[in-house]
């Protein structure tokens, strides 16, 4: 019989809750992870709903995943190989097509062919934003600070970040309070003139957020995607070996290896409270561990207005969490191929189908299919984000076949009447048709398909809203206000409960960094 | 899977001929461009071919932008340090250029071919960078890159193979002059320039020319003794000749991480290219200003190894000296007294002086000519330190180069 005391208990198996665990163990303490579903992995999980064909389920590249958590817990040896993802064609509606690949002269050559002053300023806005955020990069590893507090632990960080700010001109200083404010049009605006290259980048600067390319504060949210990092380099994004549920399974491993137990089908009903302290948990079977710290990696709304009674919790905290936006925008539509889909624009089997796939022909595009969205509609002509994993990694799919993992925005969570059967279908169906506009084989390829929407992404991953950063990536959500002012240091009002998820600081992407952060203030604070 | 078009870097006008003609194949990247590394084995005879006899380089990566209208000078005189009020008609201009902080972005020459009209080469794209500065003024700007072809004639006789094939003799023209010609019965120009510091032409052609022409010269050259030869030669006869190199030898301002990466035309020994007396503003003029008054923190030297110095570090363990036969394009330091004061940025053996040399940054006040200091060699994986002195650039100058 396993007995129920622990020195921490984490709430969620996903990448952050496994690295708290990981980083808990490391230290010596003796860490459970309670996971709701039977699979460990959360977002970052591997399903196979067709036998031989596996699809990252939600999550399906990486990027931020932080080098030294890599290192920390020796996840090369548990597994973890993240393979090139090397580039990106957008095809346009006349037949042509724009694409950035993994080389600066096959890329400027490509751009100059559409225009010559683009494929300049390309270069110089990489240069741009590549410095803004290695400015940025350093302040994603810091707790945030918070201003207002004289404590001397917060006046120190201040004093860091700001230090750190010194070591910047004044001209990378004026660049990152721009890009901190504007909105994604605007910035592309002032450097580009090529519609699908807008296009295609403004994407970025919505992903996951329920705002189009003219709202402000999208600049942040593009720098924020920006940032991949692959081995300690500046590069694009990868995709994971057996995909994203290898990420999971990797940390899983390395969890167990350093003492972890792992229950899955442990589904938490809530925090106990003793003495004002949260001292442990109580399962929806019944069962109850007790632990000196509970630590959650659930969004924030599960984790302080479902787990914990709200009577322990400040009512403006409360408040705070409550107005937390994590209106989800986007789905998610996996499909099973006999072949490879042809794309008009670039005929035959080639280059293209091993890196990503976008649908993003202007920023006017995006903005339209915001529109609809804004208004409680899928978009009819959605941006679309494809990749086909079984060109990158042919274990994905049986020999000859192939998956496609198609990322859609935008489709409301808060869709006009509720999400139903009906409307997956025809969301499923307009995903399909517009795919087919350039890639006129798709229909007769298909062999199955799964389609996602923002209702499933939270049914079945459990984040509330289905919102794939567990809150947008809003300026007023970011840093010393993620999730709530004052409680942007991975502890909360209750104390004993520490919060390390995608909705703490730095914030969403298979990054990692906030369980990592989360486990080192807990041991901090260890007596 | 099939290869796209678009998948491949982008060749030269003269590829057919020089791809043919290259024994080991390797490849240089160039710009966007594969170019040749060497035509054969060893890169001996094509760097002698540019020290006794007439080699030609395919220098056709190089930008290219044609600057048209009445405010062409003011543009320029905008952009660069050098007074562009003094350029006559038909001649040639080297220089460098700099952002607002005074820190080199680029260099290149700029060739006056009438009142109103110059070509500008540079190394990265500028296109953006001039167009961004002509706001306002009556120019045109117009990229010229892939419409023509360029090759470099260089060496001592140069000048006479062209003679055989130009409709127009090449005697009177001077050291950075341009003229009009016809090559072969090609419509070319010709400006005595180059990058290996001996006498030498380049030839600007229409690329529908450039076979016409390269093969017009082979056909010249063969009784002189004309090679085709690759960048890697020409690389070690440009450091002889004193000439830096972009993103080898300095960092472009808008490529650098940090500040300390970027260098100003000043601290490259481009001093004799800054007119800082000239009446117009020019970006980063004030920040020259300031330095050339508070004098530069840096300077660009050349340093030449003591050859007899170095011989006993080597002969500790049973060898004689052991030297790169090509340019080496890699920092290594280089001390004083066991201090850091500098480092090379590219280094070579140069077979005509038969000396170890290097293009090296130093700090003040080490760089005075004549300043004994140490660079880095390795001996049997070791790092050790060869003794050496500070030099003037160029390390050579031959006396045809000018006349």
């Amino acid at each position: 019989m396993t007995s129920n005391q622990y020195d921490a208990v984490v709430i969620g198996a996903g990448h952050n809750g496994l690295i708290a665990a990981a980083y808990l163990a490391r230290a010596g303490k003796k860490v459970c992870v309670l996971e709701r579903r039977e699979v460990v992995g959360g977002a970052a999980v591997t399903a196979e709903p067709f036998p031989g064909y596996r699809f990252s389920q939600f999550s399906y590249v990486v990027s931020l995943l932080r080098p030294e958590i890599i290192r920390d817990l020796e996840l090369p040896r548990h597994g973890l190989k993240i393979l090139p993802l090397p580039s990106t064609v957008t095809p346009m509606d006349n037949g042509d097509y724009l694409a950035a690949w993994d080389d600066h002269d096959l890329t400027r050559q490509e751009l100059y062919r559409h225009s010559p002053r683009d494929a300049e300023a390309s270069d110089e806005y990489g240069r741009v934003m590549a410095r803004a955020a290695k400015a940025i990069k350093p302040i994603l590893g810091l707790v945030p600070p918070d201003p207002s507090s004289m404590s001397p632990r917060d006046m120190l960080r201040m004093l860091k970040v700001g230090q750190y700010a010194k070591s910047l001109s004044e001209k990378e200083l004026y660049q990152i309070a721009k890009l901190l404010t504007q909105s994604a049009a605007d910035l592309l605006n002032d450097w580009f003139e090529f519609d699908p290259l807008k296009g295609t980048k403004s994407a970025s600067g919505i992903i996951g957020t329920f705002l189009g390319p003219n709202s402000p504060g999208t600049a942040y949210v593009l720098l924020h995607h920006y940032m991949g990092e692959i081995d300690g380099a500046f590069r694009a994004w990868g995709f994971c070996k057996n995909g994203n549920g290898g990420v999971t399974q990797a940390i899983a491993s390395s969890a167990r290896a350093l003492g972890v137990d792992i229950r899955t089908n442990a589904s938490v009903q809530q925090v106990i409270v003793k003495g004002g302290r949260a001292s442990g948990v109580a399962l929806a079977n019944g069962d109850e561990l007790q632990a000196k710290v509970v630590i959650s990696a659930a969004d924030p709304k599960r984790s302080f207005l479902q787990f914990v009674e709200q009577k322990h919790l400040p009512g403006e905290f409360v408040e705070q969490i409550k107005n937390f936006r994590v209106r989800g925008s986007s789905g998610k539509v996996n499909i099973a191929l006999s072949e490879l889909p042809d794309f008009t624009c670039l005929p035959g089997e080639n280059a293209l189908h091993r890196g990503a796939i976008s649908i993003s022909p202007s920023m006017e595009y995006i903005e339209r299919a915001y529109d609809e969205a804004k208004y409680g509609q899928f978009a009819k002509n959605p941006y679309i984000d494809m990749i086909i994993p079984s060109m990158i990694d042919r274990d994905m799919a049986p020999p000859g076949h192939h998956v496609m993992s198609c990322f859609v925005q935008y489709a409301p969570y808060d869709i006009e009447g509720g999400w139903d059967d009906a409307k997956r279908d025809a969301f499923g169906e307009t995903v399909i048709s517009t795919i087919e506009r350039y890639a006129p084989n798709i229909r007769r390829a298909i062999v199955g398909k799964q389609v996602i929407t923002p209702k499933d992404i939270e049914m079945i991953a459990g984040i509330t809203g289905g919102n794939i950063f567990h809150g947008e990536l809003l300026l007023h959500q970011l840093f010393f206000l993620r999730p709530a002012p004052q409680w942007a240091d991975f502890r909360t009002p209750l104390p004993g409960y520490y919060f390390g998820a995608s909705g703490a600081h730095p914030g969403g992407g298979v990054m990692g960094a906030a369980g990592k952060l989360a486990a080192q203030e807990v041991l901090k604070d260890w007596k | 899977m099939s290869s796209l078009p678009q998948f491949q870097l982008k060749h030269t006008p003269f590829h057919e001929r020089t791809s043919n003609l290259s024994l080991p194949q390797n490849w240089r990247r160039w710009a966007g461009h594969i170019v040749v590394g060497s035509y054969d084995l060893h890169v001996e005879r094509e760097y002698w071919a540019i020290r006794d006899a007439v080699a030609m380089i395919d220098v056709s990566p190089l930008m290219k932008y044609m600057i048209e209208g009445p405010d062409a000078a003011r543009l320029l005189d905008k952009l660069v340090p050098r007074d562009i009020g003094k350029m006559a008609v038909g001649q040639v201009g080297y220089t460098g250029w700099c952002d607002d902080e005074g820190k080199l972005l680029d260099d290149g020459t700029i060739s006056r071919l009438s009142d109103n009209t110059f070509r500008l080469t540079s190394a990265e794209p500028s296109l953006r960078w001039l167009s961004m500065n002509a706001v306002g003024l009556d120019v045109s700007v117009t990229e010229v890159t892939e419409k023509m072809g360029a090759l470099s004639l260089q060496g001592p006789k140069s000048r006479t193979v062209l003679n055989k094939v130009c409709g127009k003799s090449l005697d009177k023209l001077k050291y950075f002059r341009v003229m009009e010609n016809t090559l072969a019965g090609r419509k070319v120009t010709i400006s005595r320039t180059g990058y290996t510091g001996d006498l030498g032409f380049e030839i600007w052609m229409d690329v529908a020319d450039a076979l016409a022409v390269w093969d017009a010269l082979m056909e010249a050259g063969r009784d002189y003794g004309i090679v085709p030869c690759g960048i890697l030669a020409m690389d070690m006869a440009r450091v002889e000749a004193g000439l830096f190199m972009i993103d080898v030898d300095y960092t472009a301002a808008n490529h650098a991480w940090i500040e300390g990466q970027k260098s100003s035309p000043l601290e490259m020994g481009l001093d004799w290219a800054v007119h800082l007396d000239k009446p117009a503003y020019f970006v980063g003029r004030r920040a020259l200003e300031r330095e050339q008054a508070a004098g530069s923190a840096w300077k660009l030297m050349g340093f030449e190894v003591d050859w007899a110095g170095m011989e006993p570090l080597f002969a500790k363990v049973g060898l004689p000296p052991q030297i790169p036969a090509m340019a080496v394009r890699g920092s290594l330091p280089v001390m004083h007294e066991g201090k850091q004061v500098g480092y090379a940025s590219t280094s070579t053996w140069s077979p005509v002086l038969k000396t170890y040399i290097a293009l090296v940054h130093l700090q003040r006040p080490y760089y005075e000519p004549g300043t004994k200091l140490s660079m880095e060699v390795t001996v049997e994986h070791k790092r050790l330190h060869a003794p050496g002195k500070v030099v003037k650039l160029p390390f050579y100058e031959p006396e045809w180069k000018k006349k």
